[in-house]
């Protein structure tokens, strides 16, 4: 089934990224249809986050295109891309570690905000509501992620688990369209990683986004992902379903056959 | 703790204040209110140096600089044409220096303005810079901004600078714009826009990821803090009546990063505390650079003895307590409710 234009958010055509003598992506072409969930695999180093730096504008490629709701996104600064609807998580997490819980997802919201800080100054009623306003609707956040209770604790206190989750939160505060998620379930334990699959579906309905994730343990990107992109060495080796994926020959040789996955 | 409440406190310390000021004015001898004075413009420096380098975590060298223009910019509006044709002696000054004038109030303000608009155009090539880039860079910023006031006599009277500039930074002023200045940066902190220059200084990265324009808020904290350092820098010439190029060497900066970092990066009640103690410490260490007769031995008084004990004091704190007095940490209304309310329990 071929989606048509409309309903692809975004897509990526021809990327390409060199580092001096290394190319680390090429030729990288995805299709990404709305509210799709999708998988990129690769073994390590295959260049999985080089592709999410490009298409969240810490990179430029140097050659290729990223189309995002139609329009040429390539090479735009991270903020820029954020503020059209990209958001991401890391994957070695990056929090804000001096403030609080709450404060971290402020700074997500922030972006949407439309007085500033002149008008604080002064104690305008705009801006008065507009603050209370980010204030419940970052607590709302929180909840959907179950860290509703840890509001007021500074970020750098939290479990792995949370601070994962944290993030999760943050970048949903950013309102994006296309989420990418930077090896979500690294370091859960099985039953974590259970709940992590149905919150990534949860929140895919709740926020109608498109998702995109990086992920190293097979059972998670089989059971939550509808389509997988498998890079190696920044070729893309294959595409299709899961099920496809699982029984690809070229897939098992570079991926799954040479070493144990790190499941 | 009710907003209401915290408004009512807030009135009372600044009453408190103003209490204190009074009674100062009225008991304390000239050294004394002059110690006070300093105090306040120390904590004005502090707290615009926090708001930059503790805050926003830009590690900015280039205090001296900004105070400079301030001085130099109040100076010229406070001073009274006939003084300034008594004062340029070498080269009559600039028409438009000889004839500017304004009321002290509009001078300070132009001084922290012009400072803003110096940090800002400095700002835009020098914040996209790193860490320690920015601070050689700023640090050579503010030894230009010397080194130009030594050059432009019919401007700046050259290395004879000003002298009899009118005294007008009373404990009032000085004090009021300590208020000004905490209040404004409080309320920056306080507010969302806050929170993005503490992410920020926590992480670059993350930061762009959540869609800050890093470089935007970089420099709307460079430009507040140079527009404070400026504050201070006019309320210094005018409580010292005099300045010259001389007076804005590293050493300035140096003071007030030494108040910054023993007050706490990223603690204003540091900046506070640490902007009191510093300054009378400051005072009281002259004993060390009189001469002393300890035990039969005479010592020779050692100019600038104080800055080395200084210095070594803050080598000490960087070594065992390297987050200042106060870490991040702030003192608040509710903070302090809570330790009494721990007391009681």
């Amino acid at each position: 089934m071929q989606p048509t234009p409309q309903d692809v958010i975004l897509e990526t055509r021809d990327l390409n990224m060199r580092f001096g003598g290394l190319l680390a992506v090429s030729d990288f072409s995805a299709v990404f249809p709305r509210g799709s969930i999708t998988g990129l695999i690769g073994p390590n180093g295959a260049g999985k986050t080089t592709c999410f730096n490009m298409i969240t504008g810490f990179y430029k490629p140097t050659s290729g295109q990223v189309v995002f709701h139609g329009e040429e996104v390539q090479g735009r600064p991270p903020h820029a891309l954020c503020r059209a609807g990209i958001a991401r998580t890391f994957q070695n997490i990056r929090l804000f570690n001096n403030e609080t819980v709450l404060e971290n997802v402020m700074i997500g919201r922030h972006l949407r905000q439309k007085t500033n800080w002149l008008q604080t100054l002064v104690f305008t009623p705009a801006s008065r509501r507009e603050e209370k306003e980010i204030r419940a609707r970052c607590m709302e956040l929180l909840d959907v992620v179950g860290l509703a209770d840890l509001a007021g604790e500074k970020a750098a206190s939290l479990p792995y688990g949370a601070q994962r989750r944290l993030e999760i939160a943050r970048a949903l505060a950013t309102e994006p369209s296309f989420l990418l998620l930077d090896e979500p379930a690294a370091g859960m334990n099985p039953q974590e990683s259970e709940d992590l699959m149905g919150f990534v579906r949860t929140i895919r309905e709740a926020f109608g986004l498109t998702i995109l994730l990086i992920e190293h343990d097979m059972k998670v990107v089989m059971g939550v992902c509808e389509h997988l992109w498998v890079l190696d060495y920044g070729q893309t080796i294959a595409s299709g379903p899961p099920e496809a994926i699982r029984s690809d020959p070229k897939v098992i040789t570079a991926y799954l056959g040479e070493e144990q996955p790190h499941a | 703790m009710r907003r209401g409440r915290t408004i009512l406190l807030n009135v009372l310390a600044i009453g408190i204040l103003g209490l204190l000021l009074s009674l100062a004015e009225a008991y304390c001898n000239g050294y004394q209110t002059q110690i006070l004075n300093l105090i306040a413009i120390n904590i004005i420096l502090a707290l615009s140096l926090n708001l930059i380098y503790g805050f926003t975590g830009l590690f900015s060298l280039g205090h001296a600089g900004f105070m400079a223009i301030g001085a130099y910019v109040c100076s010229i509006l406070i001073m009274t044409p006939d003084q300034k044709d008594m004062l340029f002696l070498l080269q009559p000054a600039y028409d438009w220096v000889q004839n500017a004038q304004a009321p002290f109030f509009a001078a300070v303000l132009a001084g922290g303005a012009v400072a803003a608009i110096f940090g800002a155009i400095v700002g835009i090539p020098l914040l996209r810079l790193g860490d320690d880039y920015l601070g050689i860079a700023t640090l050579g910023f503010a030894e230009i901004i010397r080194v130009v006031a030594n050059n432009i006599p019919r401007l700046t009277n050259g290395a004879l600078g000003f002298k009899g500039i009118p005294a007008y930074a009373d404990l009032w002023w000085n004090f009021g714009w300590a208020l000004v200045t905490l209040y404004v940066i409080v309320r920056l902190l306080q507010s969302n826009t806050g929170n993005v220059l503490k992410a920020i200084r926590d992480n670059e990265i993350a930061a762009k990821a959540m869609g800050v324009d890093v470089f935007r808020y970089k420099l709307l904290s460079f430009t507040v803090g140079s527009f404070f350092a400026g504050i201070g820098g006019a309320l210094l010439a005018s409580l010292l009546t005099t300045i010259d190029p001389k007076m804005f060497l590293f050493t300035l900066t140096f003071n007030v990063l030494m108040i910054v970092v023993a007050g706490g990066l990223g603690s204003l009640t540091g900046s506070v505390l640490a902007g009191i103690g510093i300054t009378v410490l400051l005072e009281w260490l002259r004993v060390v650079e009189n001469p002393v007769n300890l035990l039969g031995f005479s010592l020779p008084g050692i100019p600038g003895m104080r800055m080395v004990v200084f210095s070594l004091a803050l080598i000490v704190i960087i070594l065992f307590r390297r987050e200042g007095l106060m870490g991040m940490r702030e003192l608040t209304w509710r903070s302090l409710a809570g330790v009494f309310s721990r007391e009681k329990a």
